[in-house]
This record gives structure tokens, sequence and C-alpha cells, in this order.
């Protein structure tokens, strides 16, 4: 096959049909995927705030709320009282990359259930962190009498075997998810009393 | 060369990894279990045979100059898609492959089939070549990932073999396992060749 003259016109208008081409053929498809990405999204999110809120309580309504760049999912009943929260919280610290929690906090500072929203571990070993063998150590720990490090750090929580780094982080997203609540609870409260 | 050759010539005898060993970063990277390499190679199964339909198509309307950047824009184009679509489709994949999907686009094989056979070739035989390439790509991923799932997490495609909690040789789903398990099919593949 002979191959074709390189010249600067005939260079410049290849290039800039297949580009735009692409372009078309890309938006196309991001317009086409777009509702089923955020649709995966939003579901995902809304498991999670189910899973780690269920509780014998009803809620009757959830409210979004982001402080200090946590997001709080704050459940009342319908008598307008606090339940608790499923907030969103993350660490950097992990093996390979950002940990996200959904942790569940009822309302007198208890870890209810935990959920991983995302992680990036080791398969096999950090990655274990979304078995119910290791995080259902701290359903129903109240951070109060429960210390959220690691045995190793002189805390309560078993790591993982051979993933110490990655509880470590595990349990500081949780940390700060009880944290933030601990420090945000009587606004939660009132919050709940204002709309009745 | 026919046409079933072209097809079959990636399977076995140029499979892109035991024999050309091109694209060793996703598949020593991927392959944790039988079902990541899976997905991978039908990902870059996908990118592979479309775009070597695409670039046989445009090849005598490509200048020779800009051929490579011409070749990165459409098969970027065609990762972007695969991307998108698991993104939406099949999210619990798309997770744990992450990055490696839009790493599919400096994956050498696909430039390399579009160089070296389909900006030569017709159509017909450069969407041979590509699916077959491809396939030879995915049959390697499985059987890496299988054996580096059984070995290591003691399941096949998630169906548990041992109990939850037995001791596996967990160094078959870190890294160095991907090294020996890949070398040791090299050295079996290489084996049966010389035969």
């Amino acid at each position: 096959m002979a191959k074709k003259e390189s010249t600067l016109g005939n260079m410049l208008i290849s290039l800039a049909v297949i580009t735009m081409v692409s372009g078309g053929v890309l938006g196309f498809f991001y317009n086409m995927t777009k509702p089923g990405i955020d649709k995966v999204e939003k579901e995902k999110n809304e498991t999670a705030i189910n899973t780690v809120l269920k509780t014998d309580a009803v809620i009757a309504k959830i409210e979004t709320d982001t402080i200090d760049d946590m997001i709080y999912n704050v459940a009342y009943d319908d008598s307008g009282s606090l339940i608790g929260a499923a907030i969103k919280a993350s660490s950097g610290k992990g093996f390979s990359g950002k940990i996200e929690l959904m942790v569940g906090v009822l309302a007198d500072g208890t870890i209810n259930n935990i959920s991983v929203l995302t992680q990036s571990e080791t398969p096999g070993l950090g990655a274990n962190m979304v078995n119910e063998k290791f995080k259902s150590q701290y359903n129903g720990k109240n951070p109060a009498t429960f210390n959220l490090k690691v045995k190793k750090d002189g805390g309560d929580v078993d790591a993982i075997t051979a993933a110490t780094i990655s509880s470590r982080a595990f349990s500081e997203a949780v940390e700060n998810a009880t944290k933030g609540f601990a420090a945000n609870r009587d606004s939660f409260i009132k919050k709940g009393g204002d709309n009745e | 060369m026919n046409n079933w050759q072209n097809f079959t010539k990636g399977l076995i005898k140029e499979n892109p990894i035991l024999v050309l060993l091109l694209g060793c970063c996703p598949t020593l990277a991927t392959t944790t279990s039988a079902i990541n390499g899976m997905s991978m190679g039908l990902a870059t199964t996908f990118v592979l045979t479309m775009s070597n339909l695409c670039i046989s198509l445009l090849k005598n309307f490509i200048p020779d100059k800009v051929r490579i950047p011409c070749f990165i824009v459409v098969i970027a184009s065609f990762v972007t898609v695969v991307q998108l679509a698991m993104q939406a489709y099949v999210p619990s994949i798309y997770e744990t492959l992450g990055l490696f999907i839009p790493l599919i686009v400096v994956n050498c094989i696909v430039l390399g089939r579009a160089e070296a056979f389909a900006s030569k070739n017709p159509v017909w035989p450069s969407i041979l070549d590509g699916f077959g390439m491809g396939l030879g790509f995915t049959m390697s991923l499985t059987i890496l990932g299988s054996i580096r799932e059984i070995l290591g997490s003691g399941s096949i495609f998630n169906f548990r073999l041992v109990p939850e909690d037995a001791n596996t040789i967990l160094i078959f789903v870190l890294a160095p396992g991907a090294f020996i398990v890949l070398g040791y099919i090299i050295a079996i593949v290489n084996k049966l060749k010389t035969k």
C-alpha cells in the first residue's frame, strides 16, 4: 500500500476531522450513559445510608448537611427527635488511595453499622475491610468507652491480619465520623425540634 | 495468510501475553481474581476490535506523519466509551478495575496491532486480528486470574472452595504472585511450543 503523502494541509485536516468525530461520538455516549451512572451513584449512597441506620426506629425524614467536608445524612423520626446520622467520612492514610466509609451513628453516639463506599486496598489483605468479620467489631460500640485505634496503637480495634495500615485508616475514618457527630449533635437535635 | 489464521494466531501462536509479552502492566495488576482478569480482557478485546476496524477504514485517509496521534485518538475514544458503559452498567467491576480501564489507551497491544496490522491490511482481516488478539489476551488473563484466585483467596469466580477463614497463600494475590504465576505459565507454553 502506498503511504499517503504528508503535507501540512492534509495533516491538519485529517487530525481535525478525526478528533472532531471522536469528540462528537464521546459526547453522545456521555449523555447516553450519564443517567445510568448517576443512578448507580445515588442508589449506592441510599443503600449505604439505609444499611448503616437500620434500627427499630422508623426514619421519617433524612436531612443532608455538609460540615467541614463531611456529609451528614441526619435521620429524624416522625416526632422530630434525632435517630442518628449516616456520615460519609474518609481517610487518605490507606495503603493505596482514599478510603470512604458511610458510618451510622445513633443519637447517643453509638456506632450502629459501617458500610464501605470506596476502597482500593490490596485484595485479600486490606480489602477484607469490607467483610463483616472486621467491620462488625465496631457495631454497637460507643467511642466514649471503646478506643477507636488499632491494638498496636493502644486502642481496642482488632486489625486485619497483615493489614495494619488499612485497619488504621479505617479506624481513622470512623473516628472522624464519630468526633464530627459528637461536635454537631446538639445542633442536629435542635434542628429536629425546630421543624416541628 | 488466510482469515482463519488471522483469527487464531492471537490465541496461541502469537498470544499477546504469553508469546509477544505485550501489555504486561495491566496483566500483572488486574488479575487478582478470575472475574477481574476476564473483564479486563473483554474490555480490551472490544477496544482492539473496534480500533482495528476504524484504523483499517481510515488508513488511506491518514497521512503517514500523523498516523500515531490519529490512532491514539481513535483508541482513546473507544476506551472512554468502554469506561462510561462499565461505570453505568457494571459498577462493581468498574470499581475494582478502576484506573486500569483508562490505561487501556496506552496498552501496547492495542497500538501495536493498529500499527503492525490494521494500518496495512483490509477491514475484515483487521477485525479478525483484533478479535483474535483480544481473545488471546482475555484467555491469558482469565487463566492467570484463576490460578491466583484459587491459590491466594481459595475461590474461583467468587465461588468459595475453602471456608471463609481458612489460611490461603496470600502472596499470590499480591504483586510478586503475579510475576511468579506469569513466569510459570510462560515457561510451560514455551516448553509445549518447542515440542
